[in-house]
């Protein structure tokens, strides 16, 4: 078809709608013209959504550094008062202004590792289960989502559930084996706790253990291997630092849970004489005295424990990394 | 007269409705290279890994029919003992990374929870990575992790893998097509070397590979088993028109 020029415009069906359009310029050149106007409006987005991300990234760090320097600023008083006593200083008597958070630092330790040490069969066995066992079909869909589940109750929920149900299971336990019965204490917030922080490692480990190269899983099953010879020899040495750091997950959260440990724990500021003693964790107290604090010093004491906790979170993390790292290398 | 070693009577794969090895019938004679050959997604590599019982280990995967060693019924039989006595080298070289060269050739025997002196063993890893010329290589560097290797050397290093456990039938499922051409020309060397002593049947997609490296070649198309002969005789007078096809390459 022929190209009609009538005085400036040109007139020409477009080649791809058919339709006749009437322009200025060549329509070739508006058409780039319009191209290049959007990916200069491109450019700029681009230039926007970085600068937003790096805006926010660097916030999460801002904010991290501003509630260490928080906790410090309002700790000064008590470290003040209290100097370094008040790391293993053994009495908490807030009335007389004797501050030692020693058993707290001990009963967040306690109840935390024994929480791991009982939820990492569990956490373990669900991951395998999931990651190579029986990774499709409805059965394991239902673990699954039962198990994540488990990360998303309230865990206020879970300290009822300790108090109701758990406190006087235990209770018949101590009574049992001739400890004092009184149901709440170390051992049963441990308990708690490891139910809460199943899901941590065992979502973990499920998606490392799914990530195993099935060529590698192949070589071995080619060899003659059983299954259980395969998660043993391919699968667990492949996936080490996954499941190392599952683990520090669940650490993590076991150190810092508040509320249902609070619930079950017995809140008594004495040294814990055995597992099933009652006992405190940092948390713990931190929950149970910020309202009563009615005097300065007491109030900066209990901001100086969330500073302790912070900094032994912060160290924890910090070894498990490099364990981590070791166990990767090796 | 060679005796049979695996033979094959009806044997169907699928992968759930998905029919994938059609009524194969096929006989295996000892100390002999079979090359499988065909088109992509012709069931050569499943009717390869259902002879070792692998086929089934894909969720949804079964398999109908008789594949027999030496007259017993691999489909009867403890998929483990299946495996150990017939061996499989995979397309992409799969020594474990985090395991030493010496600790990959005696994976098998760890993974199988056999114990041996230490004299055996050193026999074992040195008679395996001698079978598959790769012992002067690597013989002052036992003690590093496998990864090293080049891809040739880990491709022949899993051959000692499989080689190690003494197989009678050793499987390679198109063993290089992952490699450069002097490591693939090493590796089919190696195969005139190894059919001394076992049995070796090979999926390549390298028609060039299959008349250079085989005694009989069987050609599959659509899942079924086209035609099964004498390697010369079927690349110069192929008895099908599909195979004539496809060796002439009208399609691939």
């Amino acid at each position: 078809m022929k190209d009609t020029v009538d005085n400036d415009l040109i007139t020409r069906p477009d080649a791809n709608s058919g339709r006749v359009i009437k322009s200025k310029k060549d329509p070739e050149a508006v058409s780039t013209t319009k191209r290049l106007k959007r990916s200069h409006r491109q450019i700029k987005a681009e230039n926007i959504f970085r600068r937003t991300l790096t805006v926010v990234g660097w916030a999460t760090v801002v904010l991290v550094a501003g509630i260490f320097v928080t906790l410090v600023l309002q700790s000064i008083l008590s470290i003040k008062t209290s100097g370094f006593g008040y790391l293993w200083g053994k009495t908490w008597d807030p009335v007389r202004d004797i501050f030692g958070v020693y058993p707290f630092l001990l009963g967040t330790l306690l109840t935390s590792f024994l929480a791991l040490f009982i939820s990492i069969p569990f956490s373990f066995a669900v991951a395998i289960f999931l990651g190579e066992y029986f990774p499709k079909g409805w059965v394991p869909n239902l673990l699954k989502n039962t198990v994540e589940l488990i990360a998303a109750v309230p865990s206020v929920i879970y300290g009822f559930w300790g108090l109701a149900v758990l406190v006087p299971i235990v209770r018949s336990f101590e009574s049992k084996i001739g400890a004092e019965p009184i149901g709440l204490g170390i051992f049963t917030s441990s308990l708690i706790l490891a139910v809460m922080i199943i899901p941590y490692a065992a979502s973990l480990g499920r998606s490392m253990i799914q990530m195993v190269p099935s060529n590698l899983k192949e070589a071995a099953y080619s060899l003659g291997a059983t299954r259980w010879e395969v998660i043993r020899s391919v699968i667990l040495p492949y996936t080490r630092s996954g499941l190392f750091a599952g683990i520090m997950l669940s650490l993590g959260r076991a150190l810092g849970e508040t509320m249902a440990v609070t619930m079950v724990i017995g809140n008594t500021s004495l040294i814990p004489k055995s597992i099933f003693s009652p006992g405190n964790t940092m948390a713990s107290v931190i929950a149970n005295e910020f309202t009563e604090a009615d005097h300065p010093v007491y109030l900066s004491a209990l901001i100086e424990l969330g500073l302790v906790l912070f900094v032994v979170t912060v160290v924890i993390n910090m070894i498990g990394k490099q364990l981590i790292k070791g166990v990767t290398t090796n | 007269m060679e005796s049979t070693i695996v033979k094959a009577v009806d044997y169907n794969a699928y992968f759930g409705d998905n029919h994938v090895v059609k009524n194969v019938n096929i006989e295996i004679p000892r100390n002999n290279t079979i090359a499988v050959m065909g088109p992509s997604g012709c069931g050569k590599t499943t009717f390869l890994r259902g002879i070792n019982r692998m086929h089934e280990l894909i969720p949804g995967a079964t398999a109908k029919g008789k594949i027999l060693l030496n007259n017993e019924d691999v489909l009867e039989m403890h998929p483990i003992f299946v495996r150990l006595k017939i061996g499989m080298v995979f397309q992409r070289p799969n020594p474990f990374p985090n395991l030493s060269i010496y600790d990959n050739v005696i994976a098998g025997y760890k993974l199988n929870g056999i114990k041996l002196p230490k004299a055996e063993k050193d026999k074992i890893v040195e008679h395996s990575l001698t079978r598959v010329a790769l012992w002067n290589e690597v013989k002052d560097s036992l003690t590093k992790k496998g990864s090293f290797l080049s891809g040739g050397q880990q491709q022949r290093l899993c051959i000692a893998r499989a080689v190690a456990m003494e197989p009678e039938v050793l499987l390679f499922d198109e063993p290089t097509s992952a490699l450069d051409p002097i490591s693939t020309s090493t590796v089919e060397e190696l195969f005139h070397e190894l059919k001394k002593n076992y049995t070796l049947i090979i999926v390549t997609h390298n028609m060039q590979q299959a008349a250079r490296c085989s005694d009989k070649t069987a050609f599959f198309y659509m899942g079924e088993l086209v035609e099964y002969g004498e390697t010369k005789q079927m690349f110069t007078n192929p008895a099908d028109i599909r195979t004539q096809n496809y060796i002439t390459g009208r399609f691939s």
